[in-house]
């Protein structure tokens, strides 16, 4: 799925590198733990998460996601949108809660994966 | 190869903002040396997570990172308080972080497993008020 499709089906909107919204994105995970993000591995992934600091993007880096979705009206910080923009990770922010947000999701079609 | 094969990063124990700095640059090094992605992307995750229990169990300390021919060998090492029972602070959802830690997102006991499943080895020496210091290798 794009991230395109993403922001919109989440009434997003995008904070960080707009430039890439056409990547697309094969899988998600959804938490505000950010080792439970870390045992999911998978490729191409969107992270959707209530918890908003700079770990949020380097936990994406790490994992080689390449969206966030910031969920429940969180705005990230000027830092932590800067860091995103260096790192080339789109940010978006949704007024959806993460149970919405990840159901509406999913529902498209994005799947998630199994724990390894 | 003609980069220098191993770095060294102080860990700052004081700043959760810039806990996992020293992984990033550690991902961005083994990406020029033109390592696999999922090689890098193992030694990415063990070695955040690491310098993250670093940040937020001990004091910070040091890590240290070497490329072998065939492996990749990261150690973590603190002056913090030691890790009392291994055993149980190996397995998934045990955890001591208090609520604030949680509020951070970290605390869901899910540390030390991830750790251990993106490592081939993983070696952890602790003392009560000591120290601890953790080893771990990502075979190439
Ligand atoms: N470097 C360390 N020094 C002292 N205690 C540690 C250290 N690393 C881990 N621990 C102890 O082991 C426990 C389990 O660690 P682990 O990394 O698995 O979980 P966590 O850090 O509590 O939560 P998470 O990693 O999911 O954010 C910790 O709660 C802590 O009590
Ligand atoms: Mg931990």
């Amino acid at each position: 799925m794009k991230i395109r499709e993403i922001a919109s089906l989440a009434g997003a909107e995008v904070l960080a590198c707009g430039e890439l919204l056409d990547t697309e994105v094969f899988s998600a995970c959804g938490s505000d733990m950010m080792s439970d993000v870390l045992a999911f591995v998978k490729d191409q992934g969107l992270l959707i998460t209530g918890l908003v600091n700079t770990q949020v993007v380097r936990t994406a880096e790490m994992m080689d996601m390449r969206a966030i979705l910031f969920v429940r009206n969180k705005r990230p910080t000027p830092e932590i949108i800067e860091l995103a923009e260096k790192c080339e990770i789109v940010v978006m922010a949704s007024p959806l809660r993460m149970f919405e947000a990840c159901g509406l999701i999913y529902e498209s079609g994005l799947k998630g994966t199994a724990l390894k | 190869m003609s980069a220098p094969l191993k770095l060294h990063f102080d860990i700052d124990g004081e700043n959760f903002t810039s806990a996992g700095e020293a992984s990033v640059k550690v991902k961005k090094w083994l990406r020029q040396l033109g390592l696999p992605q999922d090689i890098i992307r193992r030694v990415a995750i063990a070695m955040y997570e690491g310098e993250i229990n670093m940040v937020i169990h001990a004091s910070g300390g040091y890590a240290e990172v070497t490329v072998f021919p065939d492996r990749i060998e990261i150690i973590l090492c603190d002056k913090g308080p030691g890790i009392k029972d291994v055993e149980l602070a190996m397995q998934a959802g045990y955890s001591t972080a208090p609520e604030r830690i949680r509020s951070l997102g970290f605390g869901a006991g899910m540390g030390l497993p991830n750790m251990k499943a993106n490592s081939d080895t993983m070696k952890i020496n602790t003392e009560i008020g000591v120290g601890t210091t953790i080893t771990m290798t990502v075979n190439m």
